[in-house]
């Protein structure tokens, strides 16, 4: 029972725990660092969701071949194609923190949060 | 020719943003000037898109003339017709107004600067007119990037509340993204009529609901309703100021619009749980002018009272959506509207205080009146508005909205527009009290620096604000007629 | 085409005379000399009269003055309509609008006030709503002009911009709006169960439209707005504070625009919405009436203690007020015509007593009566018009507020009601026993005070407006229907609401 639900379902849940590890580490982690590792790991998550959505039995890549006629033999190129852009856009929000990590340890001179919120006040 | 109108529309932001940072590099003028142009060639087709709508109903644009299911369709009805209006001036003003900003850094930072903005329009732009699920992601992103980069411009601390926005945005996106992929493993398709139309079967209820729950958790942070609403106040509060108004006024209202999508457009009100919904959001709505109202109260920065009166005014809008009726829809629209209108005029005002004086606390600006009496006069009316004083467009809104609850005999509703707009009066009037009453103990320290008031640059956005909150107001029948086209086939009856 | 230019759009006239002069003065400022400022107020309020006057006729002939301007909110229209009780009101607003002006001229001037623009500017834009109160067809348009009034006297409560000021606009604002937004709600909750808005004489709500004691309710919601401004108890509190203002805003409140409106917003709301029937059956107006006795009673007591003239006046009118009130829920031909007669006889004495006031402030600076000793003497003119206005209110023959109190009394018997009757002669009494000692005072012989020995009265800016309201007031008891025909109107208010219920 269990072993059938694995077989079929369990992609699934390892993508859930991904997410949820993700997400905890966010909500957790107290170096801004971790944080933007953290959210890469649940933006993975999200794609891998996808992709197993586009995964079948005995299917194969989506490229035309002489050979393979049938459509249902191909497995579903959509899921990749969206997940190439959400790889891009992860890619630019992941670029973006980089970016703003660099300035806060310039202004900041660390990245803890804890530091942060106590210079914050500081400058007041 | 006007068959191209809906891509020209979020297109031609697009470029001029690719091409104004390349061309700031030639003169520090020449980028701002073309995001200019190309916003208000944007805002000039959106007036055409909407005549046509007005005229011949909906417009689909499918890409590449791929038609619906398999290509990418961007639909225009008369609703986002006026949305992308109202982004476009938006922008417009606030291109104009941030000219008189950053008048002396070099020309990488004005034309960053142009570029990001030109870019965020293009978003909100994007999301607005889109029918795909997937591309409303896209352009969720871009606006989502471009904003993050705005509050990053505005100092210290607008580089923490970016960063702290980026990370709750992206658990937003990545929601959104979840959702889409339930709803597409169910039904196959990622176009928004098509998947209405295979939703309507009713035997993906479940699946629905999951979707509809990470929806609401997405836009809902997005839009900053409550309880998700956490990143706002610092974000609005440290933005970069010549960029603010655009961002309190535009960026919190399309999300609310593409969770309207969702909820009325391609989910139904035969959706099993539809009516639960609208209770759930109609609790987080309550919650929020209530909330909302009472935190700004509390303020002492300007910025902060707006922001968290942001909160509380996102929470009609949400209302409108939770009551469900055609006229409630149209009453949260003109209240879209019209905050927008109202929280970029206030924002605009604050930022002529704040580049005349440079000051954001209450307790600085007493009688400042004296000094700038035409922004203040303009903030007053603003202020009105927000508090629902006739005939500013505020009261209409409300008077919608609290038409609608009582006909659906949501006592509740109505009980809490009153006191939501009371204790917007509340923080309103102390506003008015410390720019018109209180002396000021740091009033003699006030230097007038060349003029009194702000620039033309800064009082064109003021004064058009002005006049919209106005005209907003006593042409609502127009507006809510327009809206109905479109509404009065969707939610309850 | 010409003929409804002049004729139809006179309303709206009223209404964009005063809203032009309120911004006009407001952008002009400081930019012009005070005189330009001045002459504006007076220009406006002229011409506004002017207007107001050529309707009488058409009222009187019973002709129907109509105008839709547009539509202000799905299925309502933003429109004046002139009919009696609403050109009583507004005959008494724009008269005294010019004499208030004239008064306030030499009030300012006299005192060297601050913030004469943004006085002047606000004061027009209270008299724009008081024309949009008179002339609102409708529900909706009535409340929009309320709440604009609501907002435009807030910078007068708050003239001169102290800690008293604020405090006092922090309880008017606090009273105001939370009444208006709750008449908001319960606009909605008619709109909702009736589907019209249209004013009505005699109502629209019939007494099965809402379930008892929600029926009940939404009248309090009503017309909870209408006492409020009116200051029946216990929302009165507002109306004593807001007397840190300058007199001549006291005398705007307090006779012609702001407390006026609250009786008239009840007037609209117990006679027009309601009506006699539905708001009999829902034992409003009853509730109502005895809150508007107690209030007679009770503030006249105040009054007796109050030491302060202006606080001793104040009192005085939050229990004329009630007279009207008590008059509108009496539910009764002569006692509507008696209120509404009564709106122009207070209107008339009581702005001749705070005018008397303001010109005793301004002259030797003094606010308390045990001050005011012998003060006779050095303004005589002034006292006359004192002594005289002060008979008026307590309701002798020969004065106005005798011909509003009589036809009261008339309507509270034959709807056998002789408590209200009777309040109304020991509410006479009282007002005799807190005015009289006033006048005593300030006529004593026996006691010369060094300060008052020489004659000097206020500057004539001062001294003709009072003496005009106070001979107007003699003139309109004596002959209630000279010049204008207000009894006429009042009567012909009283019998449309009540035509078909005496029947």
């Amino acid at each position: 029972m269990i072993g059938t639900l694995l077989a079929g379902k369990g992609i699934f849940f390892l993508t859930l725990l991904l997410l949820g590890i993700g997400m905890a580490g966010i909500i957790v982690c107290e170096n801004y660092m971790k944080k933007l590792i953290c959210m890469n790991i649940m933006q993975v998550a999200v794609i891998f969701f996808f992709l197993c959505l586009g995964q079948k039995n005995g299917g194969t890549i989506p490229v035309a071949l002489d050979s393979v006629i049938n459509a249902a033999d191909y497995i579903n190129p959509l899921p990749h194609g969206l997940m190439l852009t959400a790889i891009v856009v992860s890619l630019g929000t992941t670029g973006v923190g980089l970016a703003l990590l660099y300035r806060i340890k310039d202004r900041y001179g660390s990245i803890e949060e804890r530091d942060i919120i106590r210079r914050g006040k500081d400058k007041q | 020719m006007t068959k191209n109108l809906p891509i020209l529309i979020v297109l031609l932001p697009l470029i001029a943003a690719q091409l104004c940072l390349l061309l700031s590099k030639i003169h520090r003028h020449v980028g701002r000037w073309i995001v200019i142009t190309a916003v208000s060639a944007s805002l000039v087709m959106s007036v055409i898109q909407l005549l046509e709508v007005i005229d011949k109903g909906p417009v689909h644009y499918y890409f590449g003339n791929y038609k619906a299911p398999i290509g990418i369709e961007f639909s225009i009805d008369t609703v986002n017709a006026m949305i992308l209006i109202l982004i476009c001036i938006l922008g417009l003003l606030t291109c104009l107004f941030s000219n008189e900003f950053n008048q002396v850094s070099d020309e990488t930072i004005i034309g960053g600067m142009n570029t990001v903005m030109c870019l965020l329009i293009t978003g909100l732009l994007g999301m607005t007119s889109t029918g795909d699920v997937f591309n409303l992601y896209v352009f969720l992103e871009i606006t989502s990037l471009s904003a993050y980069c705005l509050i990053a411009m505005g100092g210290n601390k607008g580089v923490v509340a970016a960063y702290r926005y980026m990370l709750v945005g992206t658990i937003a996106a990545t929601l959104y993204l979840l959702g889409v992929a339930v709803l597409y493993a169910n039904t196959g398709t990622l176009n928004m009529a098509d998947m209405s139309e295979i939703l309507n079967d009713g035997e993906y209820d479940d699946a629905m609901l999951l979707a509809m729950v990470l929806f609401v958790a997405s836009f809902g942070i997005k839009m900053a309703l409550f309880p998700f609403h956490g990143w706002q106040p610092a974000a609005y509060t440290h933005a970069d100021t010549s960029a603010r108004p655009l961002i309190a006024g535009a960026m919190g209202k399309i999300p609310a619009y593409a969770m309207f999508r969702y909820l009325f457009c391609v989910y139904g009100t035969d959706f099993k749980y539809f009516d639960y919904f609208l209770k759930v959001l109609g609790v987080l709505s309550v919650c929020a002018m209530l909330y909302g109202s009472i935190r700004a109260i509390g303020q002492k920065d300007m910025r902060k009272l707006l922001a968290y009166s942001s909160v509380a005014q996102i929470g009609y809008i949400s209302l409108g959506f939770a009551i469900g009726t055609p006229v409630a829809l149209a009453g949260a629209f003109l209240h879209m509207f019209g905050h927008a209108f109202m929280k970029a005029g206030l924002f605009f005002c604050v930022g002529a205080i704040v580049y005349r004086y440079g000051k954001f606390s209450l307790d600085d600006v007493g009688r400042i009146y004296k000094k700038m009496p035409l922004t203040c006069g303009l903030l007053v009316i603003a202020a009105l508005s927000m508090v629902g004083i006739p005939p500013a467009v505020g009261f209409f809104s409300k008077w919608y909205l609290g038409l609608a609850a009582a006909k659906q005999a949501d006592w509740i509703y109505l009980a809490v527009l009153v006191v939501s707009s009371l204790l917007n009066a509340v923080y309103f009037f102390r506003l008015i009290e410390q720019f018109f009453i209180n002396e000021d103990r740091n009033l003699s320290q006030i230097k007038e620096r060349g003029r009194i008031e702000a620039s033309a640059w800064i009082l064109i956005p003021v004064v058009v604000c002005f006049v919209a909150i106005l005209a907003l107001g006593l042409c609502n029948v127009k507006i809510v007629n327009i809206l109905l086209m479109t509404l009065g086939e969707v939610g309850l009856c | 085409m010409l003929d409804f230019l002049a004729m139809n759009l006179r309303p709206l006239y009223a209404v964009a005379l005063a809203l032009t002069a309120s911004a006009l003065i407001y952008i002009l400022g400081e930019h012009v000399h005070r005189n330009v400022r001045e002459a504006i107020t007076f220009a406006a309020a002229v011409l506004m009269a002017a207007d107001v006057y050529s309707m009488i006729p058409s009222v009187l002939a019973g002709e129907e003055i109509k105008l839709e301007v547009f539509r202000i909110v799905k299925g309502i229209s933003f429109t004046f309509n002139v009919d009696p009780a609403g050109m009583i009101f507004a005959f008494v607003a724009s008269t005294l609008w010019i004499l208030t002006s004239l008064y306030s001229v030499g009030y300012m001037r006299g005192h060297d006030e601050k913030n004469q623009t943004g006085y002047y500017a606000a004061f027009a834009m209270c008299l724009c709503a008081t024309m949009g109160l008179c002339f609102a067809a409708n529900l909706l348009t009535f409340f929009i002009f309320f709440e604009i009034l609501t907002v435009a006297t807030y910078p007068l409560v708050v003239h001169y911009r102290d800690e008293k000021g604020k405090k006092s606009g922090h309880k008017y604002l606090a009273y105001t709006l939370i009444s208006g937004q709750i008449f908001f709600a319960a606009i909605v909750i008619i709109y909702v169960f009736t589907g019209t808005m249209d004013f009505v004489p005699g109502g629209f709500v019939a007494t099965d439209t809402l379930p008892m004691p929600w029926a009940c309710i939404v009248f309090f919601m009503m017309v909870g707005a209408g006492i409020v401004k009116a200051g029946v108890m216990p929302l009165h509190s507002w109306l004593p504070a807001a007397m840190v203002a300058p007199t001549p805003v006291s005398a705007l409140l307090h006779a012609v625009a702001v407390v006026k409106a609250g009786a008239f917003c009840t007037l609209r709301v117990v006679l027009y919405v309601f009506g006699p029937e539905a708001a009999k059956a829902c034992h409003g107006a009853e509730i109502l009436a005895w809150m508007a006795v107690a209030t007679i009673i009770v503030s006249s007591m105040i009054a007796i203690r109050k030491n302060n003239l202006k606080a001793r006046l104040a009192y005085s009118t939050v229990g004329q007020l009630s007279y009207i009130v008590l008059g509108i829920c009496i539910l009764n031909p002569f006692a509507a015509t008696g209120a509404m007669y009564h709106i122009i006889a207070h209107a008339f004495l009581k702005i001749t007593l705070f005018m008397c006031a303001g010109a005793i402030f301004v002259t030797t600076h003094k606010t308390d009566i045990t001050e005011m000793v012998g003060i006779g003497r050095r303004m005589p003119l002034t006292m006359t018009a004192f002594t005289l206005a002060s008979v008026g209110i307590a309701g002798f023959p020969f004065f106005a507020g005798f011909v509003s109190k009589a036809n009261i009394i008339m309507g509270a018997v034959e709807a056998g009601k002789p408590i209200y009757a009777a309040t109304f002669v020991v509410s006479a009494l009282l007002a005799l026993v807190y005015l009289l000692p006033v006048i005593f005072i300030a006529f004593r012989k026996d006691v010369v005070n060094p300060e008052f020995a020489e004659r000097g009265e206020a500057n004539w800016r001062m001294l003709v407006p009072l003496l005009i309201t106070a001979v107007v007031s003699i003139v309109l008891g004596c002959a209630p229907n000279l010049g204008f025909h207000l009894y006429d109107i009042a009567t012909m208010a009283g019998n449309s609401i009540f035509g078909a219920f005496t029947l």
